[in-house]
């Protein structure tokens, strides 16, 4: 086959909707896309469990606490599928740790502002988590094999994160005045935040387009986002919590939820590393992996060393 | 030269393999790095088998998989798409007969 043909025998897949699998021919941009996107979102699920991390010996109580460990390793086990449908494309583990490492590479900017209070665990599970699965359940159905794979895996587990977070914010919501006050504050400071997770608007997203186009991406930053209002605001009025944004209201033409105007400055500054926690999660991880290394030369000492024992013995 | 250090520390990848109940196949569940075997098993039962989604793990060293290419998908398997007679549904029976 010719190049132009291999480019349309890779087209007619996509436009019938047929999975695009590791050793089927793509071209080099889908490639390149593919790896950028998927190992943006395994570090997201890696980085993401450093903000949790910190809450989990400070849990109000042994069934929270358990609850939040069992969060925090299913990040871990999101970010692994992620990393291995990544590696299908030909990009090894370590380059892709080492463009974590280095910041190189990005990870969700949420991850980026400090936990402050326990009603941080709720905020983050319901709104964090839930903007997440809003961008998640589309790419079940996203056009690379290993990947919508690793999503369908990542979607059965995400209910419950969501869920366990909407409950501490109802269990605060419903609680003493100081409770209540405690779960608006968290609302407050991860709402915007939480709308900024599904990226810039369309108008200036270069990747959308091309991303559409080969079914990595089933809807655009905008319909995701406005999704997430629209349902997330119904969820508030359940809490009893207030959205802090004035212009938020009811458009009746569009059927839909206008809202205010999303600080692009403040998402930008915090994407260039200059938000509040950037060093402090890079430095943390940094440190895990460097203090991790004796254990993964130990591991694979004992592995060779059992080699050849097995082979001598032969 | 540096990627080829670093890939060199690596632990090697390993392809998991999950029976869901007795009675069914193993079937590829994704796969993950490990030094050994044994802790191929056990990081599999920690990274795919967290809801008990599994009775039993099978793990094989990726570089020991052989695949088809799907360059050849049209020769390899062309002598079966003319043999439609191979199909219960190419043979018509009398309504008379009610199962067959």
């Amino acid at each position: 086959m010719t190049v132009h043909s291999f480019q349309e025998h890779f087209d007619s897949l996509i436009d019938n909707d047929i999975a695009i699998e590791p050793k089927d021919w793509m071209p080099d941009d889908y490639r390149k896309t593919l790896i950028r996107q998927i190992s943006q979102h395994a570090h997201s699920e890696i980085i993401g469990m450093l903000p949790e991390g910190n809450w989990i010996t400070r849990a109000p109580s042994l069934r929270r606490k358990a609850v939040l460990l069992a969060k925090v390793q299913d990040e871990a086990g999101h970010g692994l599928y992620l990393y291995s449908a990544a590696e299908t494309l030909g990009v090894s583990r370590d380059e892709l740790y080492d463009q974590l490492h280095s910041g190189k590479a990005k990870y969700s900017s949420i991850f980026n502002y400090p936990t402050l209070t326990w009603a941080d665990m709720g905020a983050i599970g319901w709104l964090v988590d839930g903007a997440a699965i809003m961008n998640q359940v589309p790419l079940c159905r996203t056009s690379y094999g290993p990947y919508a794979r690793a999503m369908v895996r990542v979607c059965k587990e995400e209910s419950f994160h969501q869920r366990q977070g909407f409950e501490i914010m109802l269990t605060l919501a419903k609680g003493t005045e100081v409770q209540k006050k405690m779960a608006q504050d968290a609302f407050n400071r991860w709402w915007w935040p939480s709308l900024m997770m599904f990226g810039p608007p369309d108008a200036e997203s270069p990747h959308t387009a091309q991303s559409v186009r080969w079914r990595i991406k089933r809807l655009t930053n905008d319909e995701l986002r406005q999704k997430f209002v629209d349902v997330t605001v119904e969820q508030a009025k359940v809490l009893g919590l207030d959205i802090p944004d004035k212009d938020l209201k009811w458009n009746e033409a569009r059927g839909h939820f206008d809202f205010g105007a999303i600080n692009w400055e403040e998402f930008k500054n915090v994407v260039k590393g200059n938000g509040p926690c950037n060093k402090q999660r890079l430095d943390t991880r940094r440190k895990a992996w460097e203090e991790g290394q004796w254990v993964r030369d130990a591991a694979q000492a004992h592995a060779q060393k059992r080699k050849e024992k097995m082979a001598s013995a032969a | 030269m540096e990627k080829e250090i670093t890939n060199k520390n690596e632990w090697p990848l390993w392809e998991v393999f999950i029976r869901s109940k007795a009675g069914l196949d193993h079937k590829h569940a994704g796969s993950l790095h490990a030094s050994d075997a044994e802790m191929a098993i056990e990081n599999a039962r920690d990274v795919y088998t967290r809801r008990m989604e599994g009775v039993s793990i099978w793990v094989v060293e990726s570089k020991n998989i052989h695949a088809s290419d799907p360059g050849d998908a049209s020769s390899l398997y062309e002598p079966a798409t003319d043999k439609i007679y191979r199909h219960p549904t190419f043979y018509n029976l009398p309504d008379e007969v009610k199962y067959m």
